[in-house]
C-alpha cells in the first residue's frame, strides 16, 4: 500500500475512533480491510482508499462505518483475565453491598463490550454472587460497533466462544445448547441493556457508575486522546467507584487520581478510597 | 519442576496437537493411546493434569477416570474430558463421572489454555 494510502485510512480512523494507527500496523489494516473492499466491490484497498475521499453521502457513511468497525473489534472471551471478576465477586461487591445499603443499586459500565462477553460476564459473576433480591442491578454495556451490538444482544455463542473463558459448571448451568450453539439464558441477558456509543463523544448522557469495565481499548489511542477518554470515564465514576482497565494498561501519566490495586490486572481505585480495598 | 501432563487419545494427531500445546504451557507431556497404558503410566507416577478422550479402544476415559481416583492420591490430578460428542447431556456424565473440566474438539491452544487457567494449573 502506498504511504498516501495509509494516511487517507490512519486520519480516517483517528478522526472516527481515536485509534492510534503506527506504520507497523499497515499489514493488519490490509487483514482487516480487505474483506471491506470486496464487500463493497473495490479490487483494491487503493481504489477504496480515493472512495474513502468522496462525498459524505449515506453510502459513504455506510462504508466509513464498516472500516471503523472493522479496525476496532477487538479480540474478547467470557471472564477474561479472570482476576477482575474475582475482584468484583469478592472485594467490589461485598463493599457495595454495605455501602449503598440504602439505595440497594448497583450500577456498573462495560464501555468496549464486543460481542457481550464482558458484560454477560459481569451479569454471570453478580447473578451467583446472589446479591439480595431488593437490590437493582444495571449493566450497560455500549460498543462503536453496530454489528457487535446486535450479536451481543442475540446471547448466542459458538463452541469456541463458551469454551474460552467459561468453566463447564457455569456453562450448563446458564446456558441451553442448540445444536452447536449455546443459547444464553434469559436471566442472565436480561440483566444486560446494550446500546451503541463511541468514546470520543459526549458522555453527558451516560450518568454515574460505581464501575466501569474499559478493558484495551486506552491501548489503541495516542497518548492525548488517552488522557481526554480516561478523564472523561472519571468523570462518570462514583467517588468510591473501580475503573477496570486491561491487564497490561495503567494510568501513569494519564492520571493522578487513579491508583492500580494491587496484583488486581488492570483495576483501578481514585487514590482518596483506596482505604475500602488494601 | 516442571508439572506433568498425560494425554490419553487414541488420535496420533489429537494427541500431538495438545502435546504442542500443554509444551508451549510449560508442562512436561507424556502420551497413552488408551486407558489401560494411561492407567500404567499413572502407577508410576502421577500426573498434575489428564487430558482425557471418552472413547478408547481397552480401556475407556470412563473406567480409566474410576480406575485413576482409587490410586493413591489418585485424586491429585486434575482431569479434563476432551471428546467429540459436545451434547449437554454428555458434558453432565463428565461432571459425574469425575472429571474437573471438558473440552469441546476441535480445541485450539486458547481453549486448553483457558481451561487449565480454571483449574489452577497456570496463572
Amino acid at each position: 500500500m502506498r504511504i498516501t494510502d495509509f494516511d487517507v485510512y490512519k486520519d480516517l480512523l483517528r478522526e472516527k475512533s481515536g485509534l492510534n494507527l503506527s506504520p507497523e500496523k499497515s499489514s493488519l489494516l490490509e487483514s482487516r480491510l480487505s474483506p471491506i473492499a470486496k464487500k463493497w466491490g473495490y479490487a483494491s484497498m487503493e481504489i477504496m482508499a480515493v472512495a474513502l475521499q468522496g462525498v459524505p453521502d449515506k453510502k459513504l457513511i455506510n462504508l466509513i462505518n464498516d472500516v471503523v468497525e472493522a479496525m476496532t473489534t477487538n479480540d474478547t472471551s467470557f471472564m477474561r483475565d479472570v482476576t477482575p471478576f474475582t475482584l468484583m465477586r469478592d472485594t467490589m461487591l461485598p463493599y457495595f453491598i454495605s455501602k449503598r445499603a440504602r439505595q440497594k443499586k448497583i450500577h456498573i459500565w462495560s464501555a468496549a463490550c464486543a460481542s457481550g462477553q464482558e458484560p454477560y460476564s459481569i451479569a454471570i459473576t453478580l447473578k451467583d454472587k446472589g446479591l439480595p433480591p431488593s437490590w437493582k442491578v444495571e449493566i450497560t454495556a455500549t460498543d462503536i460497533s453496530r454489528d457487535s451490538i446486535d450479536r451481543a444482544k442475540m446471547g448466542v455463542f459458538s463452541q469456541f466462544e463458551v469454551q474460552r473463558g467459561l468453566s463447564i459448571h457455569t456453562l450448563l448451568k446458564h446456558f441451553t445448547q442448540d445444536e452447536d450453539k449455546w443459547i444464553l439464558h434469559n436471566d442472565i441477558s436480561k440483566m444486560v441493556k446494550f446500546d451503541y456509543f463511541n468514546l470520543l463523544d459526549d458522555m453527558k448522557k451516560m450518568g454515574k457508575f460505581d464501575i466501569i469495565f474499559c478493558r484495551n481499548v486506552l491501548l489503541l489511542f495516542d497518548e492525548k486522546m488517552r488522557k481526554t477518554v480516561l478523564g472523561k470515564l472519571t468523570q462518570h465514576l462514583e467517588p468510591d467507584g473501580f475503573l477496570v482497565l486491561g491487564k497490561s494498561e495503567n494510568t501513569i501519566g494519564l492520571s493522578e487520581d487513579l491508583k492500580p490495586i494491587q496484583g488486581s490486572s488492570g483495576v483501578h481505585a481514585f487514590r482518596d478510597s483506596l482505604h475500602h480495598v488494601n | 519442576m516442571k508439572k506433568a501432563c498425560l494425554i490419553v487419545d487414541d488420535s496420533r494427531v489429537v494427541r500431538k496437537v495438545a502435546r504442542r500445546i500443554a509444551a508451549d504451557l510449560g508442562f512436561e507431556c507424556i502420551e497413552a493411546e488408551d486407558g489401560d497404558k494411561a492407567f500404567q503410566s499413572c502407577q508410576q507416577s502421577l500426573p498434575d493434569v489428564v487430558i482425557l478422550d471418552w472413547n478408547m479402544p481397552v480401556m475407556s476415559g470412563a473406567e480409566f477416570l474410576e480406575k485413576l481416583r482409587h490410586l493413591k492420591n489418585g485424586d491429585h490430578p486434575k482431569v479434563i474430558f476432551c471428546t467429540t460428542e459436545n451434547t449437554a447431556t454428555q458434558l453432565q456424565r463428565a461432571i459425574k463421572a469425575g472429571a474437573d473440566e471438558y473440552i469441546m474438539k476441535p480445541f485450539d491452544s486458547e481453549v486448553i489454555e483457558s481451561k487449565f487457567r480454571q483449574i489452577g494449573l497456570i496463572k
